[in-house]
């Protein structure tokens, strides 16, 4: 993975509670046993007219979008399923960070896991930078990783939470499965005091 | 003596590997994962790349239920997969199992189903276990007193490579649900209200612990239906103290300890109940003495009302967002605010998915649609949640029930639940759907989702439009 330390990039805002992830991606571009052609379904019935072209006024499809690395949206971002094609689609559109007041949990965990960074910044922040993009689509911000800091257009800092293991990782390029498999001594210690009653290669 | 601990609390603690620093996360090891055809083919690509093999193969399952046809058998006996992705998809995962030497459900088999019936089904899904899949609605499996969640694809990879995930401890919430149900009202329905009341958020960073008089009260295949949607509540996993009911369920399932190691199970399982004075981080209540059947009107399943109460008005809803959500959803939906959802009419009902395809859920749909005719116009699926539910409906004659009414009988998966198969809701079509989710095209490119019990479904299949389903029983 690509160590991430701060993002510089053009923000665009779908200022949209409980944008689940059957929205990021319908279940229709599930059918792929690799990451290939989910970009093309990100928000697929959004940006898409019923003819199959790009709808003008969805607001990635703006000309003063394009190129826009940095996600802006409301409360509860990535609700729903489980789908790692949801944070995969985002990443193969463009997009390197996610801005919202509030995530679902599990869209928090996958999109850590392959570093499309979200972030989460208070309510009053938020919508200060809603005002920002409105009146200037083509706003930039700057993600401070290291420091954990979002620096709003006019030079704000705003702190934002991230786990230290998480922020570590992200950083330094560091893979989790690798320092999950250097806990190999642990784990076999774990097992052998630890009897789970099932066996799923026989039933009882 | 040790403080109080909760149910979540005594299940999270045996099975720390190490624990939570301020660097790190906790290393939990994970009792048992399933695997599907859909979150689990780039997992396996990784674990290939590295060199990796599957941990344990014996704490690790496969079934195929996302893009499985379920379609009827031809002539053969085969269900026949025409979709070359789907057909990719399953070779996938069929070569991956073999590969690895993980016991795979294959698809028409006996044991075969939507991956969050089967494991209980099979006896696989146990008290006091940790459990996960690349499925969101893992937290079905907490109806037994596991703990049990959705994981992404990065961390399939992680469990099958470690046989560990890495996780903070989330939080805990108690959530009260006292009272009687009336006759016609559900576990669905009770789910549907908590929901309504706390939002599609509500829950987030939290676990669940279902408690109280209406909880104790249910079978073993209503509280699955709750803590299944546990997840559109926004918890990471919902949970039920197991008891007389748990152990009867279990018992005697093919994977479940027999004889002397299942009563020594019995005698760990006992221990797992939250203790008394136990604290937990927040409080939830619903009162169930007082419950209507409940039906969605919007985009997500907080959107729900009592079935004889009208839609919502922009005055009801308490900010700005929740104005604009709601305009936005009565669009998509082709609703009034203020006016009733009662007789509206109907095009296709979904009796399935993992919420609502047990037997007891067809037993229910089938009493009250015996004798009865499907409305004109009106497409009914009925999609069984196993091939073990199929044949258990079909030797008590439910299925005989469903096709005299003039209802479609099929093969088991998740079928127009998530609308990955060509079992899709057309395009600005109603819907009554026993599922769990009423996202924008959740069931198809403009499909109109209105979620409700079974009954509520089998109601408006017979009548062809939503009806209460209490003026129909007797
Ligand atoms: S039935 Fe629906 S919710 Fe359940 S596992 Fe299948 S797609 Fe997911």
């Amino acid at each position: 993975m690509e160590p991430i330390t701060t993002i510089n990039g053009k923000a665009v805002a779908l200022p949209i509670e409980n944008i689940d992830t059957d929205q990021v991606i319908p279940a229709s571009y599930l059918k792929v046993t690799d990451k290939a052609g989910l970009a093309e379904g990100l928000f697929q019935a959004w940006r898409y007219l019923p003819d199959g072209s790009l709808n003008p006024d969805f607001a990635l499809n703006r000309p003063e979008a394009l190129g826009a690395t940095i996600l802006v949206a409301g409360r509860n971002f990535g609700c729903g399923s489980s789908r790692e094609h949801a944070p995969w689609a985002l990443q193969g559109y463009g997009f390197r960070a996610v801005v919202a007041p509030a995530f679902a949990d599990i869209f928090r965990n996958n999109a850590l896991k392959i570093g499309l960074l979200p972030v989460t910044i208070d309510e009053e922040s938020y919508h200060e930078l809603l005002s920002h993009i409105e009146e200037d689509p083509a706003t930039m911000i700057e993600i401070d990783l290291p420091n954990q800091r979002l620096i709003m257009p006019g030079g704000r800092a705003v702190p934002f939470p991230i786990d230290g293991f998480a922020r570590h990782c992200l950083v330094h390029g560091v893979d989790q499965l690798g320092f999950l498999q250097q806990q190999e001594d642990a784990i076999a210690a774990f097992e052998s005091q630890h009897a789970v009653a099932v066996n799923t290669l026989q039933p009882n | 003596m040790s403080s109080p601990k909760t149910l979540f609390e005594k299940v999270w603690d045996a099975h720390v590997v190490r624990p939570e620093s301020s660097d790190t996360p906790a290393v939990l090891y994970i009792d048992l994962h399933l695997i599907h055809e859909v979150t689990s083919p780039q997992a396996f690509s990784e674990l290939r790349q590295r060199g990796l093999k599957v941990r344990r193969p014996d704490r690790t399952l496969g079934t195929m239920d996302h893009s499985t046809p379920t379609t009827p058998r031809n002539a053969l006996g085969i269900i026949p997969v025409i979709d070359p992705q789907a057909i990719n998809q399953l070779d996938q995962l069929r070569k991956n199992c073999a590969e690895f030497g993980i016991t795979l459900f294959e698809l028409g088999s006996l044991n075969q189903g939507i991956v969050h019936v089967i494991g209980p089904e099979q006896g696989l899904t146990q008290p006091g276990m940790t459990i996960v899949c690349g499925d969101s609605h893992t937290s079905t499996h907490g109806a037994f007193g596991a703990l049990a969640f959705g994981i992404g694809t990065s961390e399939v990879g992680h469990v099958l490579a470690t046989q560990c995930l890495l996780q903070y401890q989330p939080k805990t919430c108690a959530v009260r649900v006292e009272g009687q149900l009336q006759a016609g009202v559900g576990a669905k329905d009770i789910i549907l209200a908590l929901i309504a009341k706390y939002g599609v958020g509500g829950g987030t960073g939290h676990v669940f612990e279902y408690m109280g008089s209406a909880i104790r009260a249910l079978s073993m295949e209503e509280r699955m239906t709750i803590c299944n949607m546990s997840i559109e509540g926004g918890a990471r996993a919902g949970m039920v103290a197991p008891d007389e009911t748990t152990f009867a369920y279990v018992a005697g399932r093919p994977y479940a300890p027999q004889g002397a190691a299942f009563d020594a199970a019995v005698a760990r399982w006992r221990r797992l109940p939250s203790d008394e004075g136990a604290q937990f981080d927040r409080e939830m209540t619903l009162d169930a003495n007082h419950l209507a059947p409940m039906i969605t009107y919007g985009t997500n399943p907080a959107m729900g009302i009592p079935i004889d109460a009208p839609v919502p008005t922009l005055a009801d809803m308490p900010d700005a967002p929740s104005r604009q959500a709601l305009d936005a959803a009565l669009a998509y939906m082709g609703f009034e605010p203020g006016r009733p959802l009662l007789g509206h009419p109907i095009d296709v009902v979904f009796l399935g998915s993992c919420t609502n395809s047990r037997i007891s859920d067809l037993r229910t749909a089938a009493a009250l649609m015996k004798d009865r005719k499907v409305a004109a116009g009106v497409r009914v699926l009925v999609v069984p949640g196993s091939q073990r539910v199929k044949r258990q409906a079909e030797e008590e004659g439910l299925d005989a029930i469903f096709t005299a009414a003039g209802a479609e009988w099929r093969e088991a998966g998740c079928s127009a639940c998530l609308g990955m198969n060509d079992d899709k809701v057309p395009p600005g079509k109603y819907a009554i759907s026993s599922s769990n989710r009423n996202f924008v095209g959740r069931q198809g490119p403009g499909a109109r989702t209105l979620l409700a019990s079974p009954l509520t479904a089998a109601a408006a299949a017979v009548t062809g439009c939503v009806t209460d389903p209490r003026t129909m029983i007797k």
